[in-house]
């Protein structure tokens, strides 16, 4: 018998990727392409879905040349996606009406903070989990068809459609097919995260039409059959990002959680069939669903910048000439010297929800090297961590025994024995540096039998690299005292006028 | 500088001149004008005066080669730089079987009886075996200096270099050279295991395993710059 494999499609932010991988989830190939960001004004970010599609086109067939296989090899193919991406186009043509209004866009800020004083937003918010926020697509939507009168119409009329990015994806994949997951459209603010289905108070609270919305679907589950980039194989499963990283790590049982340390970082936490509402900041999000099953749910902590802090201290002070060397300045000192650095550069998000903050330098004096601001950088990552992980254990009323960690900044040992460190449990990295699309991977192969289970997924997952606390316990508390006075001074630096 | 200026002042023919230039140029140390077709010293060059690459940046380069040679090859990676003599373990992934294990980054290991260490002494750029000690670990430590430059005029025709039970009994590992820019060795990266895992009933080791690290080497070489070879 031929081998056969599963492919995932992760179409995140600055690029797209197809990736082969074997069944016992070791990657075997690698296709990715860069697309173009546009920033039409400040606070715009916009993608051309139209070119994101044409790069999927291409990076099939070079993904399967590279792994040496043919489509009918491929046992199913995955989709994890940026989230909140907003894509709206006509259904006759298959074009694009607009730029997509990426996830970073705070464009909806004015309309956001109107809708936010409007009647029916606790309606909202309750039945979509989410704070009113530029984050999500909803306001987007209404931004849109706010903009153009006319779209508002043939929208109503089922001629425009809405997609966030797999919905997009799947509909070029199909030719037409028009359906989204519960875990992106979670992230909708238009979706009743109980009953999984639009909200009716969601679509009449931002005057968006039923018409130009798409199926909710579970995210493990065949959705169709390609007809364009993998002819004639199987879609099992679609998720965002953030929920196929914590698919990946195989976190499926409540209690179990992941942080993703990119620009921003990500912790979510499983916490089963049961829907938490925080009340420590944190959203309450879908973590998957699997055709048949009941809905997994997740508390999400988003934090706006940890490796984009790395990337200002590089790019614009110079201090350091590539991201990783951080690391190599920060061990030239033994500690941070009484300097700690809030990057509260757009705000704060989770746990606080500050958009009026901004950021600090604070325990500045002459005994201050770029060593220490370099501590100070790497710290401020940790101790927003610890902030997002106690939220989360106050929310859920269970404590944090082991945290499951991925993406780029875990190159960083310094970095990862410090999160070990204040958070006073053992950090763990996993074998397979790749979570999100192996996630994506791991769900769609799921949905057609490639693997028989959750259990068996699990077996997949080795440890690659663990840091145990060692921090003094005095120190710890000491320091997370300073850490929380430092953040107090961000506090209403900016005000609206 | 033109191509005739060089050859007059090394008093080597134009034709000569121009054979090293190319080389020189294809590593990097030596760039042409496209206009002028004038020469002038390389990118590479420069570096290669920087010393080495940084080894936080070295980690971060290779995690995406380091996890899979775990994984194919089923036994722990290590990635080593020179320090101070000895070889400074830079990463370190697991054997991926989930039993309890410690991070070894940060360790120092000897030169001389590792295959990392090996590694490193024979594409020394200075070219020179250390003179220091070469302390007898096991029966099998290589402890002379005659046959530990034996062993890397070995490593250095083979391409990759092995050490079986010469440092600890029972152990074995397998390593091949990191290339970056320009070509120049800046680390070794290597597999090591029980000698029963790594080696045959000759002690010799698996070819698979050899070609799963020699493969893991070329491609971080690839990602650092160094030229296809």
């Amino acid at each position: 018998m031929t081998e056969r494999y599963v492919v995932a499609i992760d179409q995140g932010t600055t690029s797209t990727r197809c990736i082969v991988f074997d069944r016992r989830g070791r990657l075997v190939s690698l296709a990715q392409q860069e697309h173009k960001q546009y920033f039409p004004k400040p606070g715009w970010v916009e993608h051309d879905a139209a070119e994101i599609w044409r790069n999927v086109e291409r990076l099939a067939p070079e993904a399967l040349r590279r792994a040496g296989i043919t489509e009918e090899q491929v046992a199913a193919v995955g989709i994890a996606n940026q989230r909140e991406t907003t894509v709206l186009w006509d259904r006759d043509t298959g074009t694009p009406v607009a730029h997509a209004i990426v996830w970073q866009d705070t464009r909806t800020d004015s309309l956001v903070r109107s809708l936010s004083a409007a009647a029916g937003v606790d309606q909202v918010e309750h039945d979509s989990g989410l704070p009113m926020a530029t984050y999500f697509s909803g306001p987007r939507v209404r931004w849109l068809l706010d903009r153009r009168p006319e779209l508002r119409e043939r929208a109503e009329r089922g001629e425009i459609l809405f997609g966030t990015m797999e919905t997009w994806l799947i509909w070029k994949l199909t030719g037409g097919l028009h359906v989204t997951d519960v875990t992106n459209a979670s992230r909708t603010m238009l979706l009743d995260v109980r009953t999984l289905d639009w909200s009716p108070a969601a679509l009449a609270f931002f005057g968006v039409p039923r018409a130009m919305l798409p199926e909710v679907r579970p995210s493990v589950g065949v959705f169709g059959t390609a007809v364009a980039a993998f002819p004639g194989v199987r879609i099992g499963a679609a998720l965002g990002d953030q929920q196929a990283a914590l698919f990946g790590q195989t976190c499926f049982s409540p209690g179990e959680a992941k942080c993703t340390y990119g620009t921003g970082s990500f912790l979510l936490l499983n916490t089963g069939a049961e829907l938490v509402r925080s009340t420590h900041g944190l959203l309450s999000t879908v973590a998957y669903q699997i055709a048949g099953g009941p809905a997994a749910y997740a508390l999400e902590g988003s934090i706006a910048i940890t490796g984009s802090l790395v990337q200002w201290f590089r790019d614009q002070l110079e201090l350091i000439a590539s991201a990783p060397e951080i690391e190599t300045l920060a061990r030239t000192v033994a500690d941070n010297g009484g300097c700690y650095i809030v990057p509260a550069f757009s705000g704060l998000y989770a746990p606080y929800w500050r958009s009026e903050a901004r950021g600090v330098i604070v325990g500045l004096t002459s005994y201050i090297t770029k060593g220490h601001l370099a501590r100070a950088v790497l710290e401020a990552t940790a101790w927003q961590t610890r902030e997002v992980v106690d939220a989360m254990n106050a929310d859920s009323g269970l404590d944090l025994t082991t945290l499951r960690v991925d993406g780029g900044m875990t190159a960083d040992n310094l970095l990862m024995q410090s999160i070990a460190d204040v958070l006073d449990v053992p950090v763990v990295r996993p074998l397979a540096a790749e979570t999100v699309s192996l996630g994506a991977a791991y769900a769609a192969g799921l949905a057609v039998g490639y693997w028989p289970d959750l259990e068996g997924l699990r077996q997949n997952w080795h440890r690659a690299a663990h840091w145990l606390p060692t921090m003094d316990p005095e120190v710890r508390s000491a320091e997370y005292a300073n850490w929380r006075r430092a953040v107090e001074r961000t506090f209403d630096w900016t005000r609206h006028s | 500088m033109a191509l005739g200026e060089i050859a007059r002042s090394l008093d080597l023919a134009k034709g000569t001149t121009h054979g090293i230039l190319r080389t020189l140029q294809h590593v990097g140390f030596v760039e042409q004008d496209r206009v002028s077709g004038h020469y002038q010293l390389g990118a590479a060059l420069q570096r290669l005066g920087a010393g080495h690459l940084d080894v936080n940046e070295l980690r971060s380069r290779s995690i995406n080669w380091a996890d899979p040679l775990a994984a194919r090859s089923g036994e722990a990676v290590r990635i080593g730089t020179v320090f101070d003599g000895k070889v400074l373990v830079v990463h370190h992934v697991f054997r991926p079987d989930d039993t309890f294990q410690t991070l070894d980054v940060g360790t120092l290991l000897p030169m001389h009886a590792t295959a990392l260490g090996k590694v490193l002494i024979a594409y020394r750029a200075e070219g020179a075996v250390p003179a220091k000690e070469l302390d007898q670990l096991t029966h099998r430590t290589i402890h002379t200096p005659q046959g530990l430059a034996d062993e890397l005029q070995r490593v250095r025709d083979a391409g990759w270099s092995s050490e079986i039970e010469e440092m600890t009994f029972g152990t074995a590992s397998v390593a091949a050279p990191i290339r970056g820019y320009g070509g120049l060795v800046v680390g070794a990266i290597g597999i090591n295991g029980r000698v029963d895992r790594i080696c045959d009933s000759h002690y010799r080791p698996y070819q698979r395993l050899v070609t799963y690290v020699r493969e893991a080497a070329r491609a971080i070489s690839r990602d650092l710059g160094a030229a296809a070879r």
